[in-house]
């Protein structure tokens, strides 16, 4: 009885065997034990604040392997400094992808960065997967089909106030201050495309140049338009002379005030609390510094892994809640890949992601991608300050629909 | 040139040639930029080291010529090489430019005043009226030039990286048998009469003026061709590319690899290629302090350079051997 079944047995074993190892597929960077991620960050150089993003996305994948990594693989989350030089960030790039042969590039950060290294990476077809930057570019699923972003993008805003307007105030008149840079320019042209055909609510629009030393003479000229809607587009420093300015002329539109300078302390404070109380942003994570959020089960799981796997790092930066979210983007896609590990089964499940909810990302706002659709994030919430801190309001708002 | 001398150079430029056979692509392209940063230390070195004026600015320059290059590829559609001169031509007339009004500035002050040229650079490459040619903040793309078909037709075989590690090359080299035919001579002793002794120099008939504007026009075109050739390495170039801190980066270059000394200008490069990399894997936290460990290490231990302390030592080596001096290699 025993000698007949055992030949039967090993048959079985194999077939069931013999399709689990025929599926395995990999590309350079993936193996049974490992998979390695390339990410350039800026570490040090002018733009260092952002380097907690790649230090709290390395926690993240060491708390992953510590629970026994994705599909029975480590990662391995390899991180250079660029110093946001962006040959710095070539150079680091093909390091990655030709000395340490990195599976994927993920979360590179800066936008010259990313643009320095687009060309690279979609020639030598290795994904270059959820870049840390806002402009709109990155979802160009036909031109760059090795290139992903991730957090809403800047047109994608601008669509959100728009359908924002155009429901509470459909007979508003607009008057938009914008920097004159692709930056300033990629969010009026998402705010226009969302007006569409009422486009000319617009009644003023006034630009302004890094360079300027104020925006005074802007905002007295858009006062003068009689506009009782204001979009600003400004970058931290001109976005508290713009608060402060309207508001010491006696200008009292309803003020839309992009992401960008959404902080409160280096913006809202200069410009004067009592002078900023109203104005309207956008959110789409969970702010770690919100009192809505202090007993939520998220963001206690969140504080528990920072304290275990990133002690040095700031509670009170959203910058590790977005270094956390998006690490657990990257741990999706990887999973979804299971034992098909090549560079084009990994943008494949990138943008296969089918309304992922990630409970650090505000209730209501999820992840959806396809072939076509290279914009992971497109929904934020509408957040208004209060004198002390921004307080979210209404529904989540997405752009796509 | 010594025998001796002229052996090592033959020795370093066969090995050179043989390099891109053995290692990887990426280190032909770690090597192509060491290459550049070589020609722009080495104009570098003819201003600071011979001429003995001190340039917190050359970052600019070297933007200068890389933007030259990008615009004219990327506007007027001039393939790479054609570019090369004429960043370089451009240069040597913004640093002769800069040069006439530098003049009234000695030492600390006309440090101070290149400094000028290093911050506002990035800040003038971004503004509006600059931005229909240099693309704003986002920079240009430029295309990595492939071999000629020549080279194909006679049937060598070369990848991107290495014919552009070879185009570098043949252009380093030219640049340094310039620079030394440049320095070996009159105007070389003329430069360091006027950095040792300003007014002995002036006495000795020594038209001061000029030779110290040229110097500044012959060391921006050095460093403008190195722009324009690590341009077309990287494929692009930004604002950010060309931060203040570059032109930092370039002095200490000069100054670890050695002052005024050609061979000093290439192991500033290796320096400046290869130890911020070293640092960033020894610490991601403080990646500038352990760089400034090495900085206090190479400074302590050299004085006087690289260069200088292998001069030193050949010098020790001979003298042990001959037990008299001899002309030591520079």
């Amino acid at each position: 009885m025993k000698r007949t079944l055992l030949p039967i047995a090993a048959v079985l074993a194999a077939a069931l065997a013999l399709p689990a190892t025929a599926q395995k597929k990999y590309d350079p960077g993936a193996s049974d034990s490992e998979i390695k991620i390339g990410n350039t960050n800026p570490y040090s150089g002018p733009a260092s604040a952002y380097g907690t993003i790649g230090k709290s996305i390395a926690a993240y994948f060491k708390m992953v392997n510590e629970r026994g990594g994705i599909n029975g693989r480590k990662v391995n989350f390899i991180s250079y400094d660029d110093g946001y030089s962006p040959p710095k960030t070539v150079e680091m790039a093909r390091k990655l992808v030709e000395q340490d042969e990195v599976l994927l590039l993920f979360q590179t950060l800066g936008t010259p960065s990313n643009t320095a290294i687009q060309k690279y990476m979609n020639g030598k077809k290795v994904p270059q997967l959820f870049v840390a930057t806002g402009a709109t570019k990155w979802n160009d699923p036909k031109g760059n089909p090795w290139t992903m972003g991730w957090q809403p993008n800047y047109q994608t805003e601008g669509k959100i106030y728009a359908k924002h307007i155009l429901q509470t105030k459909p007979n508003a008149k607009i008057a938009v201050l914008y920097q004159n840079d692709d930056y300033g320019k990629d969010y009026l042209k998402g705010f226009e495309d969302g007006l569409g055909a009422k486009k000319s609510m617009i009644v003023a629009k006034a630009s302004y140049e890094v360079a300027d030393p104020t925006v005074d003479s802007q905002i007295v000229q858009l006062k003068a338009s009689g506009a009782d809607v204001f979009f600003n587009i400004t970058t931290p420093k001109f976005a508290a002379q713009a608060i402060r300015a309207a508001y010491d002329t006696g200008w009292k539109p309803v003020h839309y005030l992009n992401n960008v300078s959404n902080s409160v302390g280096s913006v809202l404070t200069p410009a004067g609390l009592e002078k900023s109380v109203g104005i309207i942003t956008t959110a789409y994570l969970k702010d770690p510094t919100d009192k809505t959020w202090e007993n939520d089960a998220a963001m206690k799981t969140w504080r528990a892994f920072m304290a275990k796997y990133y002690p040095d790092g700031n509670l009170a930066d959203p910058f590790n809640v977005y270094g956390y979210t998006v690490g657990r983007t990257l741990e999706q896609v990887l999973k979804q890949c299971g034992d098909n590990l090549t560079r084009e089964n990994v943008m494949k499940q990138a943008a296969s992601l089918k309304r992922l909810q990630l409970d650090t990302l505000l209730p209501g706002i999820a992840i959806s991608t396809g072939p076509s659709d290279f914009a992971p994030i497109e929904a934020m919430q509408l957040e208004r300050f209060n004198g002390k801190q921004f307080e979210l309001f209404g529904s989540v708002i997405s752009s796509e629909d | 040139m010594s025998r001796r001398a002229l052996i090592a150079c033959a020795v370093l430029l066969l090995a050179a040639c043989v390099l891109p056979f053995v290692v990887t692509n990426y280190r032909v392209f770690q090597m192509s930029l060491v290459l550049v940063y070589a020609i722009a230390l080495l104009g570098l070195n003819i201003l600071t080291g011979y001429n003995g004026q001190i340039s917190l600015g050359h970052g600019a320059f070297y933007a200068i010529g890389a933007y030259c290059t990008a615009i004219l590829m990327d506007q007027a559609g001039l393939p790479y090489w054609a570019t090369i001169p004429i960043a370089g031509a451009v240069c040597l007339l913004a640093g002769f430019l800069f040069g006439l009004p530098a003049l009234r500035l000695e030492g600390l002050y006309l440090a101070v005043a290149t400094l000028a040229l290093a911050v506002s650079t990035p800040q003038i490459l971004k503004s509006h009226p600059l931005e229909k040619w240099t693309g704003g903040v986002q920079g240009i793309v430029i295309v990595k030039p492939d071999p000629p078909a020549f080279l194909a037709a006679a049937g060598i075989k070369l990848n991107q990286d290495q014919w552009l590690y070879f185009f570098t090359l043949a252009v380093a080299v030219a640049m340094f048998a310039l620079g030394w035919n440049l320095l070996r001579g009159r105007v070389g002793r003329a430069l360091v009469a006027i950095r040792d002794h300003h007014t002995a120099a002036e006495v000795m008939g020594i038209n001061t003026a000029l030779y110290k504007s040229l110097a500044f026009g012959v060391s921006a075109m050095y460093t403008g061709i190195a722009g324009a050739l690590g341009a077309i390495a990287v494929q692009f170039v930004a604002p950010d590319s060309f931060g203040a801190f570059l032109s930092l980066v370039f002095l200490v270059g000069i100054v670890i690899g050695g002052l005024a000394s050609l061979s000093g200008a290439l192991y500033g490069a290796l320096f400046i290629q290869f130890v911020p990399n070293i640092a960033d894997e020894v610490s991601k936290a403080a990646p500038w302090a352990i760089f400034g460990v090495f900085l206090i290490g190479f400074m302590y231990l050299m004085p006087v350079g690289v260069a200088g302390a292998l001069r030193m030592l050949t010098a020790r080596l001979t003298r042990r051997k001959l037990s008299q001096p001899k002309e030591a290699i520079a």
